[in-house]
């Protein structure tokens, strides 16, 4: 394009006021015009070749023989153990489909169906739903779990049930049922929001994941879908497959559960309300996750019962939620060394300082007690943490106050939110005079001092808690984590000892370490029942109980208190935590039993067992043949 | 105040008469009959019914040609004066979608008004048209060489463009783009600085698209692959294709197009309305649908060229090419032409903000059709 200017006429306007020449624009403009004609014209080309060169094509096609598209939906992937022992899989189902798109009346056919496999309410709640929302060439399943008897019958009557097919589908396998329903979770049919978002979730058989690794992996686990266009002759016979592109499989997930010691823990738990979590505390690595009591995941494939549920939901053991994750609990005593780690940082205290402990402590008028009435007289850090001396812990958290509790509490995963792949997580609370002013109400001095002893506001979740116990026996910041392999990719969280360091000094790790170790080891120790039977090999660990309820002085003072002689639920829950081998750590294990009265004696033995199965199994460096069990250590 | 005296000067009624009958009637009919062309298309989306789509469209439309003849009354001297406001306002809710806006499909574009949605980006384009008029309408387009007077303009472009980038709307950032780059081209810019403009594009190309969010290069990708992502991305562009393919050259019948296909298409009242004309009228009605749109884009720019002055010209041509772009862009994106979403056909797609800003554009265009006649005053000649 070129646009001549006379030289003159540029002079000439230099010389004189001027109007803007409509030469230029009135050019310009026409340039735009055929560019705007053009586009609209090359447009319509398009137009007429899509509708009438290839649309002409499709319709002679279609007067003579139509093709039908039907899409495939994909295998759901497959969740295994970390030695491939499999947790969620897949079985063969047999269902009637109806083809929309290939039978003239379909209220008709479905009636002709009923008549011939029985369809009842909720059938047909479903097929009304379905059919307004799927798209024509997406088959509505009609029913599932077909037996031969029915096939044959469907088979038989073929000719008048036009558009019906039988094919096999699949649904979701849970092997070992309730052991890891938690984890693993569950599957059930898309709902709309599902739909809406992936239009392939409406291709019957497809599932979505509602709770557990099933939901946090959910994409990962669809797969996507193939799809294969058959030529259909007019009376709606198959003539044949003209184009078949098959889906692919969702990806294959690797936990880092060892089954075998899933199920030695749940065994051991019996039928306590309970939750325990092994993990490997070089890596993260959760070995075994166990809440109890558990419910069996099968049951959602195909939508639970109403009944179930209401029988779910009102159980006070509470079945259906994850207490590992989403349980919060007062730590009691397990909760000092975090205490003991944030006076020994902000210089509060040094491991030599000593309290006095008169068997109680007073404060603005009130009196806390010791568990031990007695007192347990002039002592330092590490025996304060053997006998689990509550005076002590009082005057150290009045010490140094709420801040630097919580931050030591916050940096070894207490009350934050861990990144485990499972949805409805928990976090717990550490309070702080900040919280609880958001909260309305008034911090004083008695609420430092119960934190002090991990009582009052502080909510823990167990996998916390073994989240913070991994952190203090390696010192470094491991994260707990549940995926290992994703197909062939590991998770680059396996290498070990790889965490950064944990911002504490060594020798102020040590100090705690060896605390914990006398309780189990030495012959004063809050919990000898910990010992580990295993030559050469030592654990340590911290016991706890968590009041539910307040004892009153009263009756404390009557020297009849016997918490056993309380209703269950106001029994305060047993606690423990431990780790071991005490010289080279590898695992670390977190009891919570709910009411089970007291650490020492309820959680003790249970971490104690738990642990000898862990170190007899060695799951991390141990290849052995999946299912194999390891005779319990008395 | 000065203003005052300068812009309100009170009109008989009888002139206010002999202004509305200067009013161009021919092309508010066309406009008109597009609406109706809409009006059907959407009833039939509304599977047969007035009731979720056309009626409420209908009741919008009425109002927007209230509001399209009012602006059209407004002299060029009022217009000019109002570009400024218009224009910050509409940088400003530009600014406020982005704090604020509801998150719809992946993308922040809405803002709620007095319960309706309003989308920004649309009323963006005509304060823009309207600005780019007002700056450029006393510069002789002899004298565009003088990069100093393109600085302003060009940064009235990219901060709408960026705005609008941001929320993030690659179709809309696109249209605005290219209304921009052809107002500057009309008011006559140097082709050498056009040159050095669009040389840099290929290398911006890569380097937005490599900021692109992952669900906009899906839509690339699948556009170029569409049966990798059969139920995906690509599920939109090929039922829009097996559509207008079944719909031939005659097409299904009205109120026959194939539901089932077409209940499945998102966006089917809104941005692949066109598919469903296509479907049910055929080629025959797609084709005359594009044809009429082709006439308002054609008497758009002959209003454009009658104008006999330049801040009309300018106004008339920006708001044709922007029609003309939301027509292009739309019918591209549902002939799988080019891989963006999110923009309607105007005046057809469901949708309130797209309509009444495309009416207040048409308003515009009306006013500089009844002001035709007055001249530009000599300017005086600035040393360069």
């Amino acid at each position: 394009m070129k646009f001549r200017r006379k030289q003159t006429n540029r002079l000439m306007l230099k010389r004189q006021p001027v109007k803007p020449s409509r030469g230029i624009f009135t050019r310009r403009a026409l340039i735009v015009l055929a560019a705007q004609a053009g586009v609209l014209g090359v447009l319509g080309k398009r137009l007429y070749d899509l509708q009438v060169v290839n649309g002409g094509h499709l319709k002679e096609l279609a007067a003579r023989n139509r093709t039908s598209k039907r899409l495939l939906a994909p295998a759901r992937g497959l969740i295994s153990d970390r030695f491939g022992v499999q947790l969620a899989g897949n079985k063969e189902n047999w269902r009637a489909l109806l083809m929309p798109e290939e039978t003239t009346d379909i209220q008709a056919t479905i009636a002709r169906f009923n008549q011939i496999v029985p369809l009842d309410e909720r059938d047909h709640a479903r097929i009304e739903r379905d059919l307004r929302h799927v798209r024509k060439y997406v088959p509505v399943a009609l029913k599932d779990f077909l037996t031969w008897d029915d096939m044959a019958r469907i088979e038989l009557n073929a000719p008048s049930l036009p558009g019906v097919l039988v094919d096999v589908g699949s649904t979701r396998l849970y092997p070992l049922g309730p052991l890891l329903a938690h984890i693993v979770g569950y599957v059930a049919p898309p709902n709309e929001h599902d739909v809406a978002t992936s239009p392939m979730m409406a291709l019957p058989g497809m599932r979505a994941g509602r709770a557990g690794i099933e939901q946090t992996q959910d994409l990962a686990l669809r797969g996507q879908p193939g799809s294969v266009e058959m030529e259909v002759n007019s009376l709606g016979r198959v003539m044949g497959e003209m184009d078949r592109v098959d889906g692919q499989q969702g990806d294959e997930i690797a936990l880092t559960i060892d089954a075998g010691l899933q199920q030695m823990v749940l065994n051991r738990i019996g039928d306590q309300s309970a939750s325990a979590v092994v993990m490997d505390c070089r890596n993260g690595e959760v070995l075994a996750m166990v809440s109890t009591p558990s419910f069996d995941p099968s049951l959602f494939d195909s939508g639970v019962s109403h009944a179930q549920w209401i029988e779910w939901t009102n159980n006070e053991r509470t079945p259906l939620i994850n207490k590992a994750v989403s349980g919060v609990y007062p730590p009691g005593s397990t909760f000092k060394p975090a205490v003991a780690l944030a006076a020994l940082k902000s210089g509060g205290l040094s491991p030599q300082d000593r309290f006095f402990c008169p068997g109680h402590y007073d404060m603005g008028g009130v009196r806390f007690h010791c568990w031990s009435r007695w007192g347990h007289g002039s002592i330092d850090m590490q025996q304060a943490l053997m006998y689990s001396c509550d005076v002590y812990f009082y005057q150290a958290a009045r010490k140094i106050g709420m801040d630097p509790i919580k931050d030591m509490a916050n940096g070894f995963g207490l009350g934050t939110k861990l990144g485990i792949e499972l949805p409805h997580i928990r976090p717990g609370v550490i309070p702080t005079p900040d919280w609880r002013r958001k909260h309305g109400f008034h911090w004083n001095g008695g609420d430092t001092v119960n934190a002090g002893i991990g009582q009052g506001f502080v909510q823990v979740t167990p996998l916390e808690l073994a989240t913070y116990v991994s952190r203090i026996a390696s010192g470094r910041n491991v994260e707990p984590h549940l995926v290992r392999r994703v197909n062939e990719t590991a998770s680059d969280k396996t290498a070990l000892d790889a965490a950064p360091p944990m911002d504490v000094e060594a020798k102020h790790l040590n100090v705690i370490r060896q605390g914990m170790f006398d309780v189990v080891n030495a012959h004063r120790g809050t919990a000898p029942k910990a010992k580990l039977n295993i030559p050469g090999v030592q654990m340590a660990g911290k016991t706890g109980s968590a009041q539910v309820r307040r004892v009153s002085r009263a009756l404390r003072e009557s020297g009849h208190f016997n918490s056993m002689a309380l209703p269950w639920e106001d029994r305060p829950h047993a606690l423990f935590i431990c780790f071991a081998p005490y010289d080279a750590p590898r695992y670390a294990v977190a009891v919570v039993i709910e009411h089970g009265n007291a650490g020492a004696d309820a959680a003790a033995p249970l971490a104690r067992d738990i642990m000898t199965d862990a170190l007899m199994r060695d799951p991390v460096n141990h290849i052995h043949e999946p299912g194999q069990t390891v005779a319990e250590a008395d | 105040m000065n203003w005052q005296k300068r812009l309100w000067r009170p009109e008989s009624s009888f002139r206010l008469m002999a202004k509305l009958l200067q009013v161009n009637w021919l092309y508010v009919l066309l406009i008109c009959a597009l609406a109706g062309v809409g009006y059907l298309a959407l009833y039939s989306a509304g599977g047969g019914s007035a009731k979720p789509f056309a009626g409420p469209q209908a009741v919008r439309f009425g109002f927007g040609l209230l509001m399209m003849v009012l602006v059209a009354l407004l002299s060029p001297r009022v217009l000019r004066w109002l570009s400024v406001p218009i224009y910050l306002l509409s940088i400003t809710l530009l600014g406020l979608v982005l704090r604020m806006g509801h998150v719809g499909k992946g993308a922040e574009r809405w803002i709620s008004l007095g319960g309706m949605q309003f989308q920004p980006s649309e009323f963006a384009k005509i304060a823009l048209v309207l600005a780019l008029a007002s700056w450029f309408y006393r510069i002789d387009p002899v004298r565009m060489g003088n990069p100093l007077r393109l600085i302003p303009p060009a940064l009235m472009v990219l901060l709408p463009v960026a705005l609008v980038l941001k929320e993030p709307n690659l179709g809309t950032g696109v249209i605005i783009g290219v209304i921009g780059a052809t107002m500057f081209f009309s008011a006559g810019m140097r082709l050498w600085q056009i040159l050095i403009l669009v040389a840099p594009i290929p290398f911006l190309g890569k380097f937005v698209y490599a900021h692109l969010h992952d669900y906009q290069k899906a839509r690339i990708d699948t556009f170029l692959h569409p049966e990798h992502d059969p139920l995906g991305a690509g599920y939109n562009i090929i039922q829009s294709k097996i559509a207008l393919g079944s719909g031939g050259m005659w097409g299904e019948g009205y109120l026959r197009g194939t539901q089932g296909q077409l209940n499945f298409l998102p966006e089917k009242q809104t941005d692949f309305i066109f598919t469903m004309i296509g479907e049910e009228w055929g080629y025959a009605g797609a084709v005359s649908v594009i044809a009429l749109l082709g006439i308002l884009v054609l008497g758009g720019m002959l209003i454009s060229l009658r104008s006999r002055n330049q801040f009309g010209r300018l106004l008339a041509l920006g708001i044709s090419v922007d029609f003309f772009m939301y027509c292009a862009v739309n019918l591209s994106m549902v002939m799988g032409v080019i891989p963006v979403g999110g923009v309607p056909l105007p005046l057809v797609s469901y949708g309130g903000s797209a309509m009444l800003t495309m009416m207040f554009g048409f308003g515009l265009l009306l006013s500089t059709w009844v002001h035709r006649n007055e001249k530009d005053r000599p300017t005086s000649d600035v040393a360069e």
